[in-house]
């Protein structure tokens, strides 16, 4: 048989396609063509393939091979196709048995010794098999973990090409890793470390019920990024459908390994405020690969001394926080990337960073302090529901012996209230306190009576604007649901109004 | 020096291996090394179909650098497309149906194997 055929599967983005890889081998001078818009890395796969094939001592056909690469409209780019053209070359010469391969889908780079090295984006690469006709997948013996959320797939982990052929010529099955379970990864990182901002913590524990996003302004050393590290801690843990959604994103990154395959942990993402925006949001030219805020889908995206991250990279954030995904155009073409987060900002009152209290030893000019949070962009602001400020803690909490709640309260806490919200929000299509819609706000899911009198008498007093009078009732709910009331009362609402005092910072 | 004089015989022996091959293939040798300014072709052959065939011949003494017929790039096989024709137009034959061949020879163990790919451009 002078024709092989199997499957591989190309990425773009999030989204995975069925390639059908056929490779033909006819009388002529020995060359190697490659079909179907490969780019420049698949482009090398003939010499990959070629050592690995003679160094695992099996045949280089020194003729004519043409592999193409089906639909040939697609581009495709990757080294993951290596193993399954060497298959389909391998099945072309006769050298294997080809029943087993319309069923088989084989992902992996070839090292030069025939080894096969670790890939990226395994995960969602075969999320996009579910509907074919695909049974097994052949993928590296180092990505087998992150295969473990998907059913009704036979996953064979390989090291070398030789295992490969193992298992379609004697059916020999390779070792498999063993895998721990990281269903419930130990956490280092609790709330009990931190001593006193009682009130951060309890924010916090809102803005976690309800997805709301936090600005936390306080002087340097008070606190704010211990908390806000802390934040993933309390978070209720992700669905198992979300869990493999967010292990997708970050195979695709290559950090899997870091974050722990099937752990229910929402993820937490703290980039640098020198970020560029392509980090921030996604990019890249050949493949287009998730940025911070894709990484932080299902999490926390925290960005410490926000005032200080270059013009424009926050405003970025402002298209995924309104639409919870990402859409990345390229010459290539465009990837969609989900992006729900919960955006948490630390930022210092000014550039000197003291300006609190009363500001005694602050050293910046009144202008400075005035402009140092006019840095964040007013639409961004109007995306933060709460703005809480760190103060230092006192003397009496740092030198208590009282013990702190831990997160594992606190995550209780949050996971009862969440379940009330779910239950009221969840019939109207929505799922947390931070997306209901402002009409909704004004019928169906008001506030007690004498709450929304005081909220109209803010409003006529210009205490708040109108998107404000709708920011504090979201955050009202979620206090409520927090505190097991039916509706938001008089002094849930007051409680809301206070988690946006640090607005008074910035006007 | 002494290894170009065994290169040389070597290329030698595998062309006239070659051209003994085909004359058992029913085919009449034309013209052996055909040179021009512009180039050489090995062999050129009338098959038995009446379809005239330019033969460049590879030999090698081991398979260590490479298949033979790897060494024949692209470029080598446009320059065979033209010489073939300036022979074609120089003996009154343009128009004739012609073919390119190639043909590797591995010198292997004392034995000499031919491996003969017709139509390669």
């Amino acid at each position: 048989m002078t024709l092989g055929a199997t499957f591989g599967v190309s990425l773009f983005g999030l989204d995975g396609n069925l390639i059908h890889i056929e490779v033909d081998i006819s009388d002529g001078l020995p060359t190697y063509s490659l079909l179907g818009l490969p780019d420049l890395a698949l482009s090398e796969s003939r010499d990959r393939i070629r050592s690995a094939l003679l160094n695992s001592h099996e045949r280089w056909p020194n003729k004519k091979v043409t592999v193409s690469l089906s639909p040939a409209w697609l581009p495709k780019s990757g080294s993951h196709f290596d193993l399954p053209i060497a298959v389909a070359l391998l099945a072309a010469q006769g050298l294997i048995p080809s029943e087993r391969l319309s069923q088989t889908v084989f992902f992996g780079e070839l090292a030069l010794d025939g080894r096969i090295r670790q890939a990226r984006g395994v995960l969602p690469a075969l999320l996009a098999l579910r509907n074919s006709e695909i049974e097994t997948a052949v993928i590296p013996f180092e990505n087998f973990s992150e295969t473990r959320l998907l059913k009704n797939l036979k996953i064979i982990p390989v090291k070398t090409i030789r295992d490969v052929l193992g298992w379609l010529r004697r059916n020999e099955i390779p070792e498999q890793p063993t895998v721990i379970d990281e269903e419930i990864k130990v956490d280092t990182k609790d709330f009990s470390e931190v001593l006193g901002q009682e009130s951060a913590k309890y924010a916090l524990e809102v803005a976690a019920v309800g997805s709301h996003h936090v600005l936390m302004i306080g002087p340097p050393g008070t606190g704010k990024t211990m908390l806000a590290e802390r934040f993933p801690t309390i978070m209720p843990p992700l669905t198992e459908d979300e869990s493999i959604q967010v292990s997708a994103i970050h195979s695709l990154s290559g950090d899997l390994q870091h974050r722990g395959i099937s752990t229910r942990q929402p993820p937490f993402v703290a980039p640098h405020h020198t970020t560029s925006r392509a980090a921030m949001i996604g990019g890249g030219s050949h493949a287009i690969k998730p940025g911070a805020c894709s990484l932080a889908h299902r999490g926390i995206l925290f960005v410490d001394e926000a005032p200080e991250c270059a013009t424009g990279v926050l405003d970025a954030l402002r298209q995924p926080l309104e639409s919870g995904a990402v859409t990345i155009s390229r010459a290539i073409g465009s990837a969609t990337f989900p992006a729900q987060f919960v955006l948490a900002l630390a930022a210092n009152p000014c550039p000197c960073g003291r300006f609190a209290g009363r500001g005694r030893a602050c050293q910046c000019t009144s202008v400075q302090v005035r402009r140092y949070l006019h840095r964040l962009s007013g639409p961004l602001l109007d995306r933060i529901d709460i703005r809480l400020q760190v103060l230092p803690p006192t003397r009496e909490s740092l030198s208590s012996h009282a013990r702190s709640e831990s997160s594992a309260e606190m995550r209780a806490r949050v996971i009862e209230a969440r379940g009330r919200s779910e239950a009221r929000l969840l019939p109207l299509g929505i799922s947390r306190n931070s997306e209901i819609p402002a009409s909704l706000l004004r019928e169906k899911l008001r506030a007690e009576r004498s709450a929304m009198v005081f909220l109209h008498g803010e409003l006529e007093k210009e205490n708040i604007t109108a998107r404000g009078f709708h920011k504090v009732l979201r955050v009202a709910w979620s206090i409520a649901d927090l505190a097991a009331h039916e509706i938001p009362s008089l002094s849930d609402v007051q409680q809301a109004m206070t988690l946006r005092e640090g607005l008074e910072l910035m006007s | 020096m002494a290894k170009n004089v065994h290169a040389d015989q070597l290329g030698k022996s595998g062309e006239l291996h070659v051209a003994r091959f085909l004359e058992h293939h029913k085919c009449r040798i034309i013209e052996r090394n055909w040179r021009i300014k512009n180039g050489e072709i090995d062999i050129i052959a009338l098959s038995p179909e009446g379809i005239y065939l330019f033969i460049e011949v590879k030999s090698r003494s081991s398979e260590a650098f490479g298949h033979p017929l790897e060494s024949i790039s692209i470029g080598k096989v446009h320059r065979l497309q033209k010489l073939a024709l300036a022979w074609l137009a120089l003996h009154g034959k343009f128009g004739s149906e012609y073919r390119i061949d190639a043909a590797a020879v591995l010198l292997r163990r004392g034995v000499f194997e031919i491996d003969y790919r017709e139509a390669v451009a």
